[in-house]
């Protein structure tokens, strides 16, 4: 039995660029299970807070504590970024190259790397350049390459920000699967929609601050402060 | 003009019948050009990336040396690598003086800073794009070298033909340091200018087309990589 990465905490975190704070003071716990959405208008520091807690962004103050060291947790979490990175390969090498850095037999590694494009209608493309795919179509290999290793959590964000509704559906459906397969999954959206369809639980920033969290349905049900009511509502909060 | 009409026609004859004289100097001319490329991109390459990755104190300082020595005349490198070699010189005792070693090594400070700074250039673009992602997955910094190597290895590429492209058509530094001999030094380049000087427009002629003719592939070459680069076909 491999001993867990989560529960985490966040304690006062804060990140700065050149003096001004994007995030925090921010406080944030993370329980074992579930799909955190992080919501919140642009330049709220959704995609600050998500850098931070995979480990890409330096906090300034405060800290972030795993159940194991750092360095041993960042084996076992994934990042899907805003805009995919494309490697300069096919896509089946794009798959594969997770599996061949932890030392996979290469062949094997190509073998899985062409089941898994299966599961998304990425056959088709499976020795295309992966820089030459439809924004959908990267979204899920980025995705795709992300889960690949199995990781114990994984980070998205706005991984389905300008996709139309049949790659969202499909995103989503891949999601849903790798949550009940035990991933643990933290994604930045804006879509109330999208957030409601999938969230056990939900952080709402604003300005860099963690407005409110909290249990998703309560939080859809009846938010507390006058910023989340008014996203649910459908008004413009900025 | 009939002279010079002779003469190309008289050149075009000498390549298709494949001239004693022009065929020992191209191939000369070749052997000097293609060994300093492979020298010169065993150093740059490597450099090249290192600089795109590393960061060191002297960084910049390094970067700007680089450029600078890109554009080196050439005629001043043939005349500090002559410095250097002549009998009375610091390596004087190897005798390098007029021979293709000498050649291949004042081509190799020619191109060294070019194939560089491209590479340089290339490994950086790519860095920038997989910074995330690498550190993302956790990799170590020799699978971060060989990955930018990997990816970026039709930018390298390049980078080693615009060497030969300068190396092959540069005239200055091989004539000083490989004095034009007959049978010993003489390349395309130098062969052009001393037939031209003659009169001799049938060889001078001959030894242009072939030199074009090697110019034109390489550039036709960066060119196909430099599309498929841009279409991400590979
Ligand atoms: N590299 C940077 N330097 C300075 N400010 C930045 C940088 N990146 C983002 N910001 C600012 O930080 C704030 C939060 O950004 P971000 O986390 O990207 O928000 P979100 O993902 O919610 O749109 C914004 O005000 C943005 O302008
Ligand atoms: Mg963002």
């Amino acid at each position: 039995m491999v001993s867990p990465i989560l529960p985490l905490q966040m304690r006062g975190a804060v990140v700065r660029r050149r003096g001004k704070a994007l995030l925090g003071p921010a406080d944030l716990d993370l329980s074992e299970k579930g799909l955190t959405i992080v919501m919140g208008p642009n330049g709220a520091g959704k995609t600050t807070l998500l850098r931070a807690l995979h480990g890409l962004e330096r906090l300034s103050e405060g800290q972030i504590s795993w159940q194991l060291p750092f360095a041993e947790t960042l084996l076992r979490q994934a990042f899907v970024f805003q805009t995919p990175v494309m490697m300069r390969r096919s896509v089946r090498d794009n798959l594969a190259y997770p599996l061949i850095l932890r030392g996979s037999d290469k062949k094997q590694a190509r073998q899985t790397a062409t089941e898994w494009a299966a599961r998304v209608g990425l056959s088709h493309a499976i020795d295309l350049p992966a820089p030459q795919l439809s924004g959908g179509e990267k979204q899920k290999l980025a995705l795709m390459r992300a889960l690949i290793r199995s990781p114990d959590i994984i980070f998205l964000d706005e991984p389905c920000a300008n996709l139309d509704g049949r790659a969202i559906r499909e995103i989503e459906a891949i999601l849903i699967e790798a949550q009940a397969n035990g991933t643990r999954i933290v994604m930045a959206t804006h879509d109330i929609g999208q957030a409601k369809r999938l969230a056990s639980d939900v952080v709402f920033l604003m300005r860099g601050q963690v407005i409110e969290s909290g249990e998703a349905s309560a939080f859809f049900a009846g938010p507390q402060t006058p910023q989340a009511a008014a996203l649910l509502k459908g008004d413009i909060v900025e | 003009m009939t002279e010079i009409w002779e003469g190309l026609v008289a050149g075009f004859w000498l390549v298709v019948t494949l001239d004693a004289d022009l065929v020992e100097i191209t191939l000369r001319s070749l052997q000097v050009t293609l060994s300093a490329v492979v020298i010169a991109s065993v150093i740059a390459l490597p450099l090249g990336a290192f600089l795109a990755i590393r960061r060191f104190r002297h960084r910049r300082a390094t970067i700007a040396l680089l450029n600078a020595l890109m554009g080196l005349p050439p005629v001043v490198v043939g005349l500090i690598v002559y410095l250097l070699l002549s009998r009375s010189g610091p390596f004087g005792v190897f005798g390098l003086l007029f021979t293709p070693t000498a050649m291949i090594i004042a081509q190799v400070i020619i191109i060294t800073p070019l194939i560089a700074s491209i590479a340089h250039q290339a490994i950086r673009d790519i860095w920038a794009e997989y910074h995330d992602l690498l550190i993302s997955l956790s990799t170590t910094k020799r699978q971060r070298i060989a990955t930018l190597l990997w990816d970026g290895r039709r930018a390298l590429i390049t980078a080693s033909l615009a060497g030969f492209g300068r190396g092959i058509g540069e005239v200055g530094a091989i004539m000083i340091v490989g004095g034009n001999i007959d049978n010993a030094t003489r390349v395309l380049t130098t062969a052009i200018a001393l037939e031209t000087g003659k009169g001799d427009f049938a060889l001078a002629l001959g030894l242009g087309f072939i030199l074009i003719g090697l110019a034109i592939a390489v550039n036709f070459a960066i060119h196909a990589i430099g599309q498929t680069e841009s279409e991400g076909k590979w």
